[in-house]
């Protein structure tokens, strides 16, 4: 009987043997970030060290560029093209909002009434992906075009004189006027902000819905208290996809807008392609980029959704 | 005063669900006394939980009508209702603190002052520390008592337990049935408990419901059930049963005497369930720890007046407390038999011939139409 008490010791294998697995097993995790890392490094650092440098150059096109560390080069960028600067904050947020406040009810639908026509809406919120950004940017040149069904329904109903009014369209036009580059914005970016908060609309569980009318919430306070509470996290990835693109956007602006509606993509594209001013270009495209970071910190910070992600 | 207030009355009416082509639950009429703890058991998919969704409001039934008290509260919002669910796998609101979760009902029903209520409601519950923690944080025993203090707060004529124990392990459900056991007594409120553990409803409830495809196979307090089953099901979805086909031979006195498998059972007249004239069928059955064994060579130290039927040990299991065996005999080839450990009789090995005995008062019959099995499957849990 004494025999049986111990239990057989388990088998050890050699050292020999587990050794060499292990340290393929430490290494397999690297190994697989380095095609990535790679692609990153050559694609994305390497550029950004490269505009850096431009950005601090001084000279012209026929003598050459040098780096003469010349962040006047800042300075004189944000103080010629503050407006444009600020135009395309205003513009990116007015569609952000816009496409939030036509984004959620849609989301919303989608995950929890569309029942078994979930996926067909799902395509049909993707499916204007499968044409070309520019092909779907032009369209809207037609559909806003002056004299146009729309534009007569809206002249019609005088919203036209309100939004002209507003400085949003200016007379008979709504083309070539901040509306119809809000519009443009707003249409392109829609399904940046629908998939995430779909996404994160539909992790919720149901029984909090119903638990919140348990607990004598009516609807509207449970999505008050409840359901919108929880779907923050979608809604600032949502904005964030949403509002990032639109502000360095120069497409809608170029075909739906006039020269007064020029953002500070535009900007950057000329300063690039036509006058060639490289280093105004580098650090216009810095400037953006700081600008934007610096928001994202503090949106991120003040909406409090760390621990919800 | 408890017995003239009847406004924590649970009244249904006729009520069913169908879904489509599908009947959740048959019309089904039940009252729940204000102030007792009521359990509805049965398998999943039997309609338990469809009914108290449709108390609770989350279901809309097809027909019928849910009172309470004297209210008609069938055409009610879950929102208007006074009535209160705990959810299984609880339902807390993740982005809020635990403080704010119990306090929920209360802000929506816009009482303002809430702290002194919450607190006390968290003592209640023992988690007065961990008011300001998120749920996620706590285990999930803290998380059902969550549950609960959320749900108690708000005084509701009735309380709606769904599976409320199910996603704990076993110690920690028990402690907790006693734990829900000592607050119902102690708030008074009606407490209606869904489960498909039948141990959990016979220690918790007063009265106990076996629902089985969507109807109540019988309602009574859990000894009685256990004791007088008047189905197949409940006979064996409540603990074990060894039920045995009969045919009816003769009345003698108050019991009938019944062949079965070439000897004679007794069963007394007012224990049995179905009609039984000589010549019918009935099934009888015991249950498991009623039964005494004994090995054939001292089958004549046996008391006269015993239901006998003999067999062989097919199988013994000790477990502790007691044996468990199971006896091939000519009438049921797996009649399962628990004996104590008082003295253990060292021939009772697989194999041996031996006596199954016992006090005939113990069987009960059944309508021999049913199904023998029903039930059987659905109790491993």
């Amino acid at each position: 009987m004494a025999t049986l008490t111990e239990a057989p010791p388990p088998l050890t294998p050699t050292a020999a043997e587990t050794k060499p697995p292990r340290r393929r097993g430490r290494l397999t995790p690297y190994l697989l970030l380095l095609p990535g890392l790679l692609w990153l490094f050559v694609f994305f650092a390497l550029p950004m060290i490269y505009q850096a440098s431009t950005s601090v150059q001084t000279g012209s096109l026929e003598e050459g560029y040098k780096v003469t560390w010349h962040f006047a080069t800042y300075w004189n960028a944000l103080s010629e093209y503050w407006p444009q600067f600020l135009r395309s904050l205003a513009y990116a947020a007015s569609a952000t909002v816009l496409c939030l406040l036509l984004g959620y009810p849609l989301a919303y639908l989608i995950a929890f009434r569309a029942g078994r026509w979930k996926n067909l809406v799902m395509i049909l919120v993707i499916a204007p992906f499968f044409t070309s950004f520019l092909i779907r940017t032009l369209a809207w040149k037609t559909i806003l075009a002056d004299g146009g069904p729309v534009v007569g329904a809206l002249n019609s109903l005088h919203v036209l004189d309100v939004t002209s009014w507003l400085g949003w369209t200016s007379g008979d036009r709504v083309l070539a006027t901040p509306l119809a580059v809000v519009c443009g914005l707003t249409y392109n970016f829609l399904p940046f902000m629908i998939l995430p908060l779909y996404t994160s609309l539909e992790r919720i569980d149901g029984r909090l819905h119903e638990a919140a009318g348990d607990l004598y919430a009516k609807p509207w306070t449970t999505f008050r208290k409840v359901t919108f509470p929880l779907s923050m996290p979608g809604v600032v990835s949502g904005t964030l996809l949403t509002f990032i693109p639109a502000s360095g956007d120069y497409v809608n602006a170029e075909l739906l807008g006039s020269t007064d509606t020029r953002m500070i993509g535009n900007v950057i594209q000329t300063q690039f392609l036509r006058i060639l001013d490289y280093p105004t270009a580098a650090a216009l495209s810095f400037i953006l980029m700081a600008g934007i970071l610096i928001m994202v910190t503090v949106y991120i910070r003040r909406s409090g959704t760390e621990d919800l992600v | 005063m408890k017995t003239t207030d009847n406004s924590g009355d649970v009244r249904l009416s006729g009520i069913s669900k169908t879904y489509g082509s599908f009947t959740a639950v048959h019309p089904l009429d039940l009252t729940v006394p204000q102030g007792s703890f009521f359990a509805l058991l049965g398998a999943s998919g039997c309609g338990k939980t469809t009914t108290l969704r449709m108390i609770a409001g989350l279901e809309e039934p097809t027909s019928g009508t849910v009172h309470l008290g004297d209210q008609d509260v069938t055409a009610l919002p879950p929102y208007k209702r006074p009535v209160n669910t705990v959810f299984q796998s609880y339902a807390l609101f993740p982005h809020l603190d635990i403080f704010e979760n119990v306090a929920f009902g209360l802000r929506r029903r816009g009482i303002k002052s809430v702290k002194k209520q919450v607190e006390e409601m968290l003592e209640l519950v023992q988690l007065g520390e961990q008011a300001r923690k998120k749920p996620h944080q706590l285990s999930g025993g803290q998380q059902q008592r969550v549950a609960v203090a959320r749900a108690l707060i708000n005084h509701p004529k009735v309380l709606l337990l769904d599976e409320p124990l199910g996603a704990l392990d076993l110690k920690l459900r028990r402690q907790m049935q006693l734990e829900l056991k000592r607050i119902q007594t102690e708030v008074g409120i009606t407490f209606v408990h869904v489960t498909h553990d039948q141990e959990e409803a016979m220690t918790m409830a007063d009265t106990v419901a076996v629902m089985n495809a969507g109807r109540v196979e019988q309602l009574g307090s859990p000894a009685d059930l256990y004791e007088n089953p008047q189905t197949t099901f409940v006979a064996n979805f409540l603990g074990t049963s060894n039920l045995i086909e009969t045919e009816v031979d003769t009345k003698s006195g108050d019991d009938i005497v019944l062949k079965a498998g070439g000897g004679k059972l007794l069963l007394p007249s007012e224990r049995c369930a179905a009609p039984a004239t000589a010549g019918g069928r009935v099934l009888i059955g015991v249950r498991p720890e009623k039964i005494s064994i004994t090995h054939a060579d001292d089958a004549g130290t046996i008391t006269e007046g015993r239901n006998r039927i003999t067999g062989k040990i097919a199988d013994a299991s000790f477990i502790g407390v007691s044996t468990q065996y199971v006896i091939d005999t000519p009438v049921c080839d797996e009649f399962a038999v628990y004996a104590q450990n008082v003295e253990r009789d060292g021939r009772l090995v697989p194999g041996a011939d031996v006596v199954l005995h016992w006090n005939p008062a113990h069987t009960f019959g059944l309508d021999a139409a049913q199904d023998i099995d029903a039930g059987i499957e659905e109790e491993a849990v």
